[in-house]
């Protein structure tokens, strides 16, 4: 029997602010444990929440980027559970009227080639809500440590609908999720420091099935990878045991990405009762379209607007467009230089092959990178002009990366530019390699236009590899004319 | 509504993590039971035609801007703690 798989996603992702999201204490990662707290993340009494504008800002504009509708009021409630990671003994979380409902994500499903553009979806969303991080157990053998650094800080909780069907349309889902969130400023996403987390709901049916399978949540799904693997094994766990008779029990289960491997976490949790009720300590928030609008004109344009428009507006080939649209850095960064050189291509090469190959061995940001882009543009454009020859700009790159010359001035220093044609010498070399070869002569007089390609390598050859080939070409041609 | 309210004492003892006695889960199934009736008075209130609100007060927005004060201390912030380790709260073991 045919199988299909219903995922639907909850990510959380961290904002990044100055401050926590209801107190004015530091949020931040990596700090020595409990240095970022103060009365209101202790739950101390008689401290009250007060709402980090930023926070709202920044979860207004991730709703806009993903087309969600913002509602016009919105309030935060309690969401009560007693655990060591809230000394609230609450969550502040949002349940019936979350900031942003609605809205998708689109993704990139692998193409028939790497240089092929694969299917686009859309995945929709059902909403998106604020809330508090809480803290960190750090589990020992006999005991268990908490920090309450994490406690606060902004959470973005982003549920999609049960909409996506196989293991590469989540990790496409979190791919672009991630990229449009780090487009916009809203968050660094970095999965490693916890600033972007997913568990994952899955189920399987028959194909042709209209009802759902029993789900069961995946959690501790720490990478995209182990996100795409994790999902790709409980797929296949759920179909296993479905043949061989048996049924899905509803539990949550641990993936753990270094094994491959999956195991229940034994739930003593009794059914969910979190005994949610609007937080009387928190104002509601109403959204005016003057603030929406002001927020939307801060929005940048997404990777696959952007792609769309690098592939049309540039010409550029899809391999092209697929690395530089990712990092908004990089894609800003090659339009300035397709600007300032008028060779959008030949700068999409630059620096999708060498540039990114430089950085990438000096372990470095793009941004400190010395090479910027009038330097790859005037590269592009002396090559174009034929000043400089292809292997001698490999190099002028190379020395241009670790010194931030200019490459004209390394081109002039080195010896490296094309020999100069106004001798009259290259006059003499194309004559001579007319002469010696009639039966090319003949061909290209009788229309085969390719022949005269026989002529360059004895011109280049005189030249000792030095001549400008643009010139060797308008030269031989204004010589051929004539005969 | 007149009769008395339904409350499970068990199921409200173990969410909130509260080991009681007989006695105790006696006076606080009490003292919550008064509670709840005073709720299902107010619940007989006639509330049609009035809009649900989450506050008594029509104040929205309110917030501050993001800026980062100094906060506590780590000895202050953990003077409250029964046991702590490496500047850290330490709580019984919550996984196996």
């Amino acid at each position: 029997m045919q199988y299909e798989a219903v995922i639907g996603l909850e990510v959380h992702v961290q904002i990044k602010t100055a401050s926590k999201v209801f107190t004015r204490v530091a949020a931040g990662y990596g700090h020595e444990p409990n240095t970022l707290t103060d009365p209101v993340v202790l739950a101390l009494p008689g401290a009250l929440p007060v709402m980090n504008k930023a926070a709202l800002d920044a979860i207004i504009k991730a709703g806009l980027l993903l087309g969600c509708e913002i509602a016009p009021v919105c309030k935060w409630d309690r969401k009560n559970y007693f655990y060591p990671d809230s000394p609230k003994n609450y969550q502040i979380s949002q349940y019936d009227l979350p900031i942003c409902r609605g809205g998708s994500v689109e993704i990139e499903l692998p193409g028939p080639a790497r240089n092929l553009m694969g299917e686009h979806k859309c995945i929709p969303l059902t909403r998106i809500h604020l809330e508090e991080d809480v803290g960190k157990l750090n589990h020992g053998a006999a005991d268990s440590l908490v920090d309450y650094n994490r406690a606060g800080t902004p959470l973005m909780e982003i549920v999609s609908e049960p909409a996506l069907h196989s293991a590469e349309e989540a990790y496409a889902y979190l791919t672009s999720l991630r990229a449009t969130m780090i487009y916009g400023g809203i968050s660094d996403c970095d999965m490693e420091k916890g600033q972007l987390r997913c568990d994952a709901n899955i189920s399987v049916r028959p194909v042709g099935e209209t009802k759902l399978g029993t789900k069961v949540e995946l959690k501790n799904l720490n990478s995209i990878s182990f996100v795409r693997d994790g999902i790709a094994h409980e797929i296949k766990r759920q179909i296993g045991v479905i043949e061989r008779g048996g049924t899905i029990v509803q539990e949550t289960r641990d993936f753990d990405g270094m094994t491959g491997t999956s195991q229940s976490l034994r739930s003593k949790e009794e059914a969910h009762d979190y005994r949610y009720f609007p937080d009387p300590d928190l104002m509601p928030v109403v959204v005016d379209d003057a603030w929406k609008q002001r927020l939307q004109a801060e929005c940048p344009e997404l990777p696959f607007a952007k792609q769309r428009r690098f592939l049309e507006q540039y010409q550029l080939p899809y391999t092209l467009t697929s690395v530089l649209v990712w990092d908004r850095a990089l894609a800003d960064y090659f339009e300035e230089a397709a600007r300032l050189s008028g060779k959008p291509q030949a700068v999409g090469n630059w620096i999708v092959n060498d540039l990114l190959r430089e950085v990438g061995h000096a372990r470095i940001a793009l941004t400190a990178s010395k090479v910027r882009p009038a330097q790859v543009a005037e590269l592009v454009q002396l090559v174009d002009a034929g000043t400089v020859l292809a292997n001698a700009a490999k190099e002028i790159f190379v020395e241009m990366f670790a010194t931030g010359e200019a490459p004209g001035a390394i081109a002039d220093r080195r010896g490296l530019k094309a020999a100069p044609t106004d001798s009259g010498e290259l006059e003499g070399w194309c004559r001579d390699a007319i002469a010696a070869n009639p039966k090319a002569l003949a061909e290209f007089k009788g229309g085969k236009e390719s022949a005269i390609n026989a002529f360059k390598g004895p011109v280049m050859k005189a030249a000792k590899g030095k001549a400008n080939p643009k010139l060797v070409d308008e030269t031989l041609r204004r010589l051929l004319a004539a005969i | 509504m007149s009769s008395a309210p339904q409350l499970d004492i068990d199921h409200v003892a173990r969410l909130a993590r509260l080991a009681l006695t007989p006695e105790e889960k006696a006076t606080f199934a009490a003292q919550l039971g008064s509670v709840l009736h005073h709720i299902e008075q107010l619940a007989r209130v006639d509330v049609s035609g009035v809009e649900p609100s989450a506050h008594a007060f029509a104040v929205n927005n309110v917030w501050q801007d993001d800026v980062a004060r100094p906060g506590l201390p780590v000895e202050a912030a953990l003077r409250n703690a029964p046991a702590q380790r490496d500047h850290m709260v330490v709580v019984p073991k919550v996984v196996e």
